[in-house]
């Protein structure tokens, strides 16, 4: 039944979970052990399949969270109610566990910090912020010193994933967030989902030559996305990654 | 512009499968839309995974590129909206 693996092909593999981080409420952070992992680039995804006891075989795709310099490959699930695969894997997987894995995945939405001249916008809706640690990390892994901003759209403060470690990401790295749902008291920063005026505020001048990521719910990457057009960005500057409804995947 | 529904997502969440039936990475090859001739990169077309099967369409005319189609252990790739597609 199965055939051979050929080398230098995107094949599934079997990755043994050897750590689950609770991170918020609904999102968990798996961190595989995979033998045959050839490295990635930081935004890569990979996908992940799930198989049955009668053969049904249910298949997602999920952002790296880890840097490429990391131990092991770190995914970060976002629990989505009624979900085929995330519930599985953010309730049931336990380390030990052995889960099927193909990549790494992508070569578009993926940044290698070659490219110093290009200060950095990211625009992360949700668990968009994802491949978003993987970037920051690497950033910090190879010293480089481009000037990021993020602004990051949650529905309230504990849903905000990787918190501390963005409020960590040290010099050169602004982070704002905006909080859709709910804002605990004394909140001072911004409130409602992104539009135009607020991202104007926050993205890099367009003669600064900035290149912007955005990734999250399919209606917040479009939102964004026009957004930055609007505000002079060449439509090649603005690099997407939609991951459907905020109920889907 | 087109108003898109939740389930659009893009090029970048059939890279997996196109690497399967390709050899390559291919979220950054152009695709040409054998329609209206718009050129783009696959990651930013629009794509459905909701039908049996993977829906590519074109991001200017919402033309269809591509369909791949499970049939048991194999795949029916129809490539017939593209006049090309060339990896990067």
């Amino acid at each position: 039944m199965a055939r051979a693996a050929l080398p230098g092909r995107l094949n599934w593999q079997l990755g043994r979970v050897v750590d689950t981080i609770q991170q918020t409420h609904r999102a968990k952070s798996l961190v595989l052990d995979l033998p045959n992992w050839p490295g990635h680039r930081a935004g890569q995804h990979v996908d992940i399949r799930l198989t049955s006891d009668d053969g049904y075989q249910a298949q997602r795709g999920y952002s790296i969270a880890s840097a490429p310099e990391d131990d092991g490959v770190t995914l970060t699930v976002d629990r989505l109610e009624g979900g085929e695969v995330s519930p599985y894997l953010t309730d049931v997987v336990e380390p030990g566990d052995e889960i099927e894995v193909r990549g790494p995945i992508g070569g578009y939405f993926v940044w290698d910090g070659t490219e110093p001249q290009h200060p950095l916008l990211l625009l992360a809706g949700g668990s968009g912020v994802v491949p978003f640690r993987s970037i920051l990390r690497h950033r910090a892994r190879i010293g480089s010193t481009v000037p990021v901003r993020l602004l990051y759209s949650a529905r309230s403060l504990p849903d905000v994933i990787y918190r501390p470690e963005l409020a960590a990401s040290g010099d050169g790295v602004d982070v704002s967030y905006t909080l859709t749902r709910q804002q605990p008291p004394g909140w001072t920063g911004h409130s409602g989902r992104v539009t135009p005026d607020l991202l104007a505020g926050v993205a890099w001048p367009d003669d600064l030559m900035p290149l912007a990521f955005v990734c999250g719910p399919t209606a917040f990457v479009e939102t964004v996305a026009g957004a930055l057009v609007g505000l002079g960005y060449p439509a090649g500057q603005v690099k997407t990654e939609r991951y459907g409804g905020a109920g889907a995947s | 512009m087109h108003a898109l529904d939740n389930t659009a997502l893009d090029g970048n969440a059939i890279g997996g499968l196109l690497g399967e039936i390709f050899g390559t990475e291919m979220t950054t090859a152009a695709a040409t839309c054998a329609a209206c001739g718009t050129v783009s990169l696959v990651a930013e077309t629009i794509v459905y995974l909701r039908a049996p099967g993977a829906v590519m369409r074109c991001r200017a005319c919402t033309a269809i590129l591509l369909v791949v189609t499970p049939h048991g252990e194999m795949k029916c790739v129809d490539l017939l909206g593209l006049s090309a597609l060339e990896p990067g």
